[in-house]
């Protein structure tokens, strides 16, 4: 079993790079100079030098990557909390708990095994050898634990995915259809699309590529977010009579800040990562995620100060995230040239696509989760048909699976076409199917508190407690407003 | 000349504000205060373990008004603080024995 998905990573990806071994060497050399002479020349005698084996230094890779991922949860919990009002941070809390442990739950009982079902299955397939991991349990040799490593790998992008849904609906959603809510899309959403773009099925026979899940992680929990902030409506006071927009200001801006640091070190292991392998090539995601990430936050901080006279920390904050997301799908495909590009416009995207979707559509998404994800998931996923270079490509994959050159790269239109397809299949699928989900739990358990509830803030209404007991906390705001109307119900 | 002091909800806080400004009452004081009364907050818990904090959280405005707007602003707060339920809060009507203003030494009305 083990075989067949190490040997379906290794078959789209080159052989693991001899440099590594050049690596060995040279750290051997390091710790060889630190031994007394004597005790070196006996022992250099009497055995040979241990190399690392490179199937163990691909899973530790793995693994680490995986860790660095697992952390981003802490970045969503701090950008969420620290972007609302204090009266809800308990409540955000639990919802950035419960998804991941729902959602690890539910990936490894059925998650894992739909979206790694056998690549001959194009729209749906199950293993039932995955299903709650049953072939991990007994590992015959050290390449054995290679399934154990693309489960906890695989598991925390599915995590993600889950948890941007959280922000957009923040201060006014049920923890109850919260829960529901991230069960199924755990489960059965994310694996289901997953599988046709990472498990073999019919976009990638097509060609699409998603290096690291621009689309399959980002996009996903975009669009599922659209569909959750469309259906439990905008927070009370949000909007007025008339359609102008209140802002409802958030309670702690160097928490955003810090949950920002703590995803975009979490990229690290989410872009770099993705190479699966302990490869040189980890190198230059590396440096294409930072250049990205650094150019979106330029990018949304200047246009910022253009229109709003005054530079943004909260959209320059977005604009970094939009800027790795940007870059997720094509950090393995595209030069250092073009990640900067890629990240400039997707800084550029948030900035405007934030106020379009607050101010036009009237969607009320408290941390950008929409724009953010969606949006710039979207916008990444199209860049690799546009930026994207076979010769950069070939590095991390395969001679009969690259993509074509990109149309500023003199390869026409064809790899665009195929990411257009993915990036619109993806957006009908997931914003329809989450549409009837999210109508389904608001009609069985409902979505959304009630006024009051809102009114005292979702810490004391869910959970009876409060975030920062001890501090006054002012409950005024906009959102406060609050009619004879509504108090009488 | 007269002194309202009103304890409202701290929700109707905004509302509050925009109606009076809308007949000519936009100078006020307020603060953020805590009261004991009729009304109890929902009780919280921690680990299981229920308590109430005892006091509920109100707003507390302070208006100083020349005698011909006291009426209105007494209407104004009444209807729009109002929901019908305990904890409404109070308002206390006070006569002003003098006003300045520190700036301009103003004294009487026309430093309100």
């Amino acid at each position: 079993m083990l075989t067949k998905l190490t040997s379906l990573i290794k078959s789209h990806l080159k052989e693991p790079g001899k440099r590594f071994f050049i690596i060995g060497a040279m750290l051997s050399f390091f710790v060889l100079s630190m031994v007394p002479q004597s005790v070196q020349a006996q022992d250099a005698a009497a055995e040979e030098v241990a190399y690392l084996p490179q199937e163990v230094a691909d899973i530790i890779w793995l693994c680490l990557a995986a860790f660095l991922v697992f952390f981003m949860q802490a970045g969503f919990a701090m950008v969420e909390s620290g972007l609302t009002r204090a009266k809800n941070s308990v409540n955000i809390m639990m919802k950035n708990l419960l998804d991941f442990s729902f959602g690890a739950l539910l990936f490894w009982a059925i998650g894992y095994a739909i979206m790694y079902s056998s690549g001959d299955a194009d729209i749906f397939g199950f293993d039932s050898t995955l299903a709650f991991l049953g072939a991990a349990n007994s590992p015959t040799d050290n390449a054995g634990y290679g399934l154990s490593a693309a489960w906890i790998f695989q598991v925390v992008f599915a995590a993600t995915a889950a948890t941007i849904v959280s922000g957009a609906m923040a201060e006014r959603t049920k923890l109850i259809s919260y829960v529901v809510y991230s069960i199924i899309l755990s489960g059965l959403v994310y694996p289901f699309t997953g599988h046709w773009i990472w498990g073999g099925g019919w976009l990638a026979d097509m060609g699409m590529r998603d290096f690291a899940g621009s689309t399959v992680v980002h996009s996903v929990g975009g669009w599922a977010a659209l569909a959750g902030a469309i259906m439990v409506g905008p927070r009370l006071g949000k909007y007025n009579k008339d359609g102008s927009v209140n802002a409802i200001t958030p309670h702690n801006m160097p928490l955003a800040a810090l949950g920002v640091f703590i995803l975009w070190f979490g990229w690290y292991g989410f872009n770099p990562g993705s190479t699966l392998l302990a490869i040189g090539g980890v190198a230059h995601v590396a440096v294409t995620t930072t250049l990205a990430a650094a150019a979106g936050a330029v990018a949304a901080m200047t246009i910022s100060w253009i229109q709003f006279k005054k530079p943004d920390l909260s959209m320059a904050l977005n604009g970094a995230l939009a800027g790795l997301v940007g870059i997720t799908a094509p950090c393995a495909s595209v030069s250092t040239g073009s990640a900067v590009i890629i990240g400039l416009v997707a800084g550029l995207l948030v900035f405007y696509s934030v106020l379009f979707i607050e101010r036009k559509l009237k969607i009320d998404d408290p941390v950008g989760a929409i724009s953010v994800h969606g949006i710039c998931g979207a916008w990444g996923t199209l860049a690799i048909g546009l930026f994207g270079q076979r010769s950069i490509d070939v590095q991390y994959w395969s001679e009969d699976s690259t993509i074509q050159d990109g149309l500023f790269f003199g390869g026409g239109v064809g790899q665009l076409g195929i990411q257009a397809i993915g990036v619109l299949a993806i957006f009908v699928f997931v914003f329809v199917v989450m549409l009837i989900v999210f109508a389904a739990v608001k009609a069985t358990v409902g979505l959304r508190v009630s006024d009051e509830e809102q009114l005292q803030g979702l810490d004391l209404g869910e959970h009876g407690n409060v975030a920062y007991g001890g501090f006054v906390m002012e409950s005024t705001g906009p959102s406060a407003v609050i009619t004879a109307e509504s108090a009488k119900k | 000349m007269k002194k309202i002091e009103a304890i409202i909800r701290t929700a109707k806080f905004e509302e509050v504000l925009m109606e009076l400004s809308k007949i000519g009452i936009s100078f006020m004081t307020y603060s953020e205060v805590k009261g004991i009364g009729l009304e109890h907050a929902p009780p919280e818990q921690y680990r299981g373990t229920s308590f109430e904090k005892g006091f509920t959280p109100r707003t507390r405005l302070e208006i100083a008004l020349p005698n011909d707007k006291v009426d209105a602003a007494i209407q104004c707060l009444l209807k729009v603080a109002y929901t019908g339920k305990v904890g409404d809060g109070k308002l206390f009507i006070y006569d002003i024995l003098d006003a300045y203003r520190i700036r301009t030494k103003e004294q009487g009305e026309k430093a309100l």
